[in-house]
């Protein structure tokens, strides 16, 4: 923990080591524009971090429905019925072979005139996510479910248990502590790519830092603070994830057994 | 199920994995109360003639009766035959993310509805049954391999089998653990359990086989009771194999 916010701090200076040197070269910096020390300044900076709601939100919960789109994916994909896995492998390979920001605009654009449905900006954000996502968890998730020894299945079936009672009590379980490093790193991979919904028009940070420089032209100044506000969301992240491994693996403290 | 003679009957039993022939006409009869030792090289289909009988593999042809119930891989028959049939696997097999007591409670209470209170006093009973009940608050990777494979037995005894199934359950072990293993299922053999043993440890096979059975190539070579079996083997096969194992 203490180590990654050390990392982390390191970047912040180095970051700000480049800019100072920077603004000596040229002083066409203007940092007042995004000062906490000046009233004008304060604002622009609070309308920039209030985007922060949208991208998290909208992340988080893309990444609940790919979990949980992903887990059903990937089921059929460990079947050994053909059909099951191949349903399993047209999908993945579909999907995630379509970039997100075509993907984004043709739920946003396209959805309406073949369906009828017309999201809003946040929903079609976590939407296209979401889909885009799923195919990458199945994945971890089949992955996942392999790496657990046949033997528990086999031990499991043999004490009575049913298909569905050995996934949620003896493979899930185990499968998702192999898995959380992978998860959070989709999970920051996500933050990152929802900057792509600012292209239809959601107020999360990248579209609230290109609305600023519309008004105050200062495109490196401003950008330069949203790729901290990412950063440090992405840090966070990192801990929260580094903190639940922890409490997991405790839990399971290093089998002897395989 | 009515009251039945034979445990276990396998008739003209046959398995293939692809090409490979691995079971070529089992015949076998276990009788209630019977303890048969099966040995022999290894591939020879000891571990496949095990699992066939609860149906961890499928066998092509032939017939498996247990308990009076023949298995046809319907979900039913299965299900039927595996809540008679506990089995202990060479390498344990707890489940890792659980403590001992959740390992021998989570199929009583999930397979057979028990509730918690009933299933931990009967989890407790086996765990002192197999000499452990101090152990049961622990994680399975926290304890010995000779614990490990006593928890896993005590796992299967909570399902309350007729009939329990080893496979090499102390192949995997520190040759210091392995009596306090075998001295478990000794106890259960002498409490009159139905067992198939898959094992080379011919000193528990003395002491509690009714019958030995030989395999080799997929074949039942000779089966007898232990001491024609080690005294007297009838065939060359056999008699190699006993002179092999008896050295080490
Ligand atoms: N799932 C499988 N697919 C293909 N071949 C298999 C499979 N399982 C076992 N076999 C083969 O079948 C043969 C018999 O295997 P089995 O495990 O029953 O032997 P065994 O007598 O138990 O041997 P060991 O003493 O080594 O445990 C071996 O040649 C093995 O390689
Ligand atoms: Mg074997």
């Amino acid at each position: 923990m203490r180590q990654s916010i050390t990392i982390g701090i390191k970047w912040l200076l180095g970051l700000a080591a480049i800019l100072a040197v920077s603004g000596c070269s040229d002083a066409n910096l203007k940092w007042y524009v995004v000062s906490p020390f000046t009233e004008s300044g304060r604002v622009n900076l609070k309308f920039l971090i209030e985007g922060t709601w949208n991208t998290l939100f909208m992340s988080f919960l893309a990444l609940l429905i790919s979990i949980v789109v992903g887990l059903l994916i990937a089921i059929p994909g460990i079947a050994r019925n053909k059909p099951l896995r191949a349903t399993n492998y047209v999908y993945v390979e579909l999907v995630r072979s379509i970039p997100l920001l075509p993907l984004i605009l043709w739920v946003y654009y396209g959805l309406p005139e073949i369906a009828g449905i017309q999201l809003d900006y946040f929903w079609a954000g976590v939407f296209a996510l979401a889909l885009s996502d799923s195919a990458f968890e199945a994945e971890i998730f089949r992955a996942g479910i392999q790496s657990v020894p046949k033997g528990q299945t086999e031990a499991a079936s043999t004490v009575g248990l049913n298909y569905f009672q050995n996934m949620r009590y003896i493979v899930l379980p185990q499968a998702i502590r192999r898995i959380l490093p992978a998860l959070g790193n989709q999970f920051a991979y996500m933050v990152k790519m929802s900057a792509l919904v600012s292209v239809i028009g959601l107020q999360e940070l990248t579209r609230r830092a290109n609305e600023l420089i519309v008004t105050e032209y200062r495109a490196l100044e401003i950008y330069t603070i949203l790729i901290v506000e990412y950063l440090v969301i992405i840090l966070i992240i990192g801990q929260g994830v580094r903190w639940l491994e922890r409490k997991m693996g405790s839990e399971e403290s290093d089998s002897r057994s395989s | 199920m009515s009251e039945n003679e034979n445990a276990i009957v396998l008739n003209g039993v046959h398995k293939w994995f692809g090409d490979f022939h691995v079971l070529r006409d089992i015949n076998l009869t276990v009788s209630q109360g019977e303890r048969v030792v099966i040995c022999g090289p290894s591939g020879s289909g000891k571990s496949t003639v095990v699992r066939c009988i609860n149906s961890l593999e499928k066998h092509q042809k032939g017939e498996i009766i247990v308990d009076g119930t023949k298995l046809t891989h319907t979900r039913k028959s299965v299900a039927q035959i595996r809540s008679e049939v506990g089995m202990v696997f060479q390498q344990f097999n707890l489940f890792p993310h659980l403590t001992v007591l959740e390992n021998l409670t989570l199929g009583p209470i999930k397979a057979r509805g028990l509730s918690p209170a009933d299933a931990n006093e009967r989890a407790m009973r086996y765990l002192e049954r197999v000499h452990i009940p101090e152990q049961a608050q622990k994680k399975p990777g926290q304890l010995s391999g000779g614990q490990q494979q006593r928890v896993a037995i005590a796992r299967s005894l909570c399902m309350e089998p007729k009939i329990m199934l080893f496979d090499e359950p102390t192949s995997a072990l520190d040759p210091e653990m392995i009596s306090e293993v075998l001295d478990v299922m000794v106890e259960l053999a002498e409490e009159g359990m139905t067992m198939i043993v898959v094992t080379h440890e011919m000193g528990f096979a003395r002491k509690a086989a009714n019958t030995m059975v030989f395999m080799d190539n997929g074949e039942i070579v000779e089966t007898g009771t232990p001491d024609v079996f080690f005294d007297a083997p009838k065939t060359d096969r056999c008699r190699r194999f006993l002179q092999q194992i008896l050295q080490h």
